[in-house]
């Protein structure tokens, strides 16, 4: 926002600094005293407009990041969101673009329940003109939230909410590329593709398949639209195993796209693991049955080593 | 103010375009009770005809500036050409031509001339009004001077849009003018069997939006009342609404009939054509040798975009994969 004055945020809360505190700077002061109510404008509970607005100021010569508190709040604007900002460009044959990012956390958190805790990243990845971006640790959303405000055309930009309190180096104004995989870890044995939250569950259970002798290569995707393919190939190719790991729920998840496009291009045995298809509910016990940890993350390499 | 004659030019041509488009949309599918003809329409898919509403685009875009923003509804070539955009370009879009103004990506429900401000027509019912709101504040926070309208129909204000869209105006005290076509009909509802209460300007004053209503066929009406309420927003009034009573002579499509209308209204609404009703006017004022040249001169205009149109090349097959963000099967580009 100091570096072009056409950047703006819109949302709902922003005023007092976002409920995560994603608008405060380091020092805990909401933005807003820095930048004043015209560049961080604090919403009405109004997710068609804060979307549809956004569309508007885009076309009227503004970048607006557009704040939806978690993603299940930006179905109350789908219209917007799909429709409106995702189809400009093409619809009216490239006279209008619309720069824009819009923050739609996902995944369970905190006993957050059923309409708190989806991960919906699949719905915008199948929706052409959108980016979707997944960002797995602290530099990443740094570097990738720099990349989608410069990409020029509207991005969906998912932080997964139990990564709010991670902290980890970070160097400002590094920008992350978008569609670009970071391998997370090296490995000979099997590949583990995953994304944000999952990332370090992936991480967890590589650790453990290492003290049985397997050598897991993690792949962080990054951003599934556009997604890297090629190093995703190249690593499947590698190791001849390929798990998808995801929190989302598995049935005609990002997954299923992950593992068909290594079935058609390698000969490695896939395999992929999300959550149930169930909401998540709010007892724990019910909570941890839809998450996606590093047992089952674990389990899952494992019934993949033996096929 | 500008003169009844200017008014009637604005008119006559939106009149003679979407004339010419039905025609042109005649053939191909079969849809509401017609066959299809084996001659494919050189217009095809939903053409929303605003025949019978022109007044309304013709007043109140007489006194926009280029750099004003609008956006408009399914039924938005009256409001584009009024906005300034040529009409060539627009035929040539309608007839899904590589030379139309979105490169045939959108046809008639998505027209738009970015470069007069003409922000698109949209094929989602009060989808223009979010849209018109984030223009206008877009305008504000740049400091520019210009204001954003937004047309929108009677059926639009039953949609959340409608309501987040006005408190958004107030709230942020935004330089925009609500336009209602109130032309009493949803698609082919009637809209007074779906709507509670006295409609648009009921609602805007429910909001603190000052709504003034007019006939919304009688261009010089419109003109008068959008001028005033045009020159409070650049004065910083904030949001204001007009809510014009008007008529939709067509079925909602150019292939439908319109079969289900009460024959009584729709003759009613015939008779107060807002253009022929102009045109008299002009004649009283011993100006209809200029309402006759006009009206000529539209008709060349618009038998050339036909010309034109019909004679221009379709896109490039490549086009399908240009203008979206990282297009086709993962290939970044």
């Amino acid at each position: 926002m100091d570096a072009d004055p056409t950047v703006v945020a819109l949302g709902e809360d922003l005023g007092r600094g976002g409920v995560f505190g994603q608008y405060r700077d380091a020092e805990g002061v909401p933005l807003v005293k820095r930048f004043g109510p015209d560049r961080i404008i604090d919403t009405p509970i109004s997710e068609s407009t804060i979307v549809g607005a956004a569309v508007g100021m885009a076309l009227a010569g503004i970048k607006p990041v557009v704040e939806l508190r978690v993603v299940d709040f930006a179905l109350c604007a789908i219209d917007e969101v799909v429709n409106q900002a995702a189809k400009n460009r093409y619809m009216f044959g490239g006279q209008g673009r619309v720069p824009t990012v819009m923050r739609m956390p996902i995944g369970i958190w905190s006993a957050s329940a059923a309409q708190h805790s989806q991960s919906l990243e699949a719905w915008f990845a199948h929706i052409p003109g959108l980016v979707v971006v997944t960002p797995g640790t602290p530099a990443d959303n740094h570097g990738l939230l720099l990349s989608a405000i410069a990409s020029g055309d509207p991005v969906v930009y998912m932080e997964h909410k139990e990564l709010w309190p991670t902290t980890g180096p970070v160097t400002l104004g590094e920008a992350v590329p978008l569609g670009k995989a970071r391998v997370a870890r090296a490995g000979s044995d099997v590949t583990i593709v995953s994304w944000s939250r999952q990332v370090q569950a992936c991480l967890d259970a590589a650790e453990q398949l290492a003290a049985q002798g397997v050598q897991a290569e993690v792949i962080d995707l990054r951003t599934l639209w556009p997604w890297d393919k090629e190093a995703v190939l190249n690593s499947a190719a590698k190791t001849g195993r390929l798990l998808v790991v995801h929190e989302a729920i598995q049935v005609a998840g990002f997954g299923g796209e992950i593992a068909a496009t290594v079935a058609e291009h390698t000969h490695a045995k896939v395999a992929r693991l999300g959550a149930p298809r169930i909401p998540v509910g709010y007892a724990p016990v019910l909570e941890e049955e839809a998450r996606v940890g590093p047992a089952k993350v674990l389990a899952a390499a494992l019934k993949l080593l033996q096929r | 103010m500008p003169d009844l004659l200017s008014l009637y030019r604005t008119m006559v041509r939106i009149r003679a375009f979407e004339d010419a488009a039905e025609i042109s949309s005649q053939g191909g599918v079969a849809a509401w009770g017609k066959q299809a003809s084996d001659k494919p329409a050189l217009v095809r898919g939903p053409l929303h005809l605003s025949t019978g509403q022109e007044a309304v685009a013709a007043g109140v875009c007489a006194h926009l500036k280029p750099a004003d923003l609008l956006t408009s509804t399914h039924r938005g070539h009256g409001h584009t050409l009024a906005k300034g955009a040529d009409a060539t370009k627009m035929m040539c879009e309608l007839f899904g031509r590589a030379t139309g103004y979105n490169g045939g990506k959108g046809g008639s429900m998505h027209i738009a001339d970015f470069s007069v401000g003409m922000l698109g027509a949209n094929g989602v019912v009060a989808a223009g009004l979010p849209i018109a709101v984030g223009a206008a504040q877009g305008l504000k926070i740049r400091g520019q001077d210009a204001i954003a309208v937004c047309f929108f129909g009677d059926g639009a204000i039953n949609r959340g849009p409608f309501m987040e869209a006005l408190n958004w105006a107030v709230v942020y005290h935004l330089p925009v003018l609500f336009v209602c076509e109130d032309n009493r009909i949803s698609a082919t509802t009637e809209s007074a069997a779906m709507t509670a209460g006295p409609g648009a300007s009921a609602r805007a004053s429910s909001m603190g939006i000052a709504a003034v209503q007019v006939d919304g066929t009688d261009a010089q009406a419109v003109s008068e009342a959008a001028a005033e309420l045009i020159r409070e927003i650049r004065a910083g009034s904030g949001p204001r609404l007009l809510h014009a009573l008007t008529d939709r002579h067509k079925g909602h499509v150019s292939v439908d009939p319109g079969l289900y209308r009460d024959p009584a209204a729709v003759a009613a609404a015939l008779a107060r054509d807002g253009i022929a009703r102009a045109r008299a006017r002009l004649v009283e004022q011993g100006l209809g040798a200029q309402a006759d040249q006009v009206d000529q001169a539209a008709k060349a205009e618009i038998d050339a975009a036909v010309a034109t149109a019909t004679a221009a090349p379709p896109p490039d097959k490549a086009a399908a994969y240009t203008d979206i963000q990282n297009t086709g099967a993962g290939v970044w580009a």
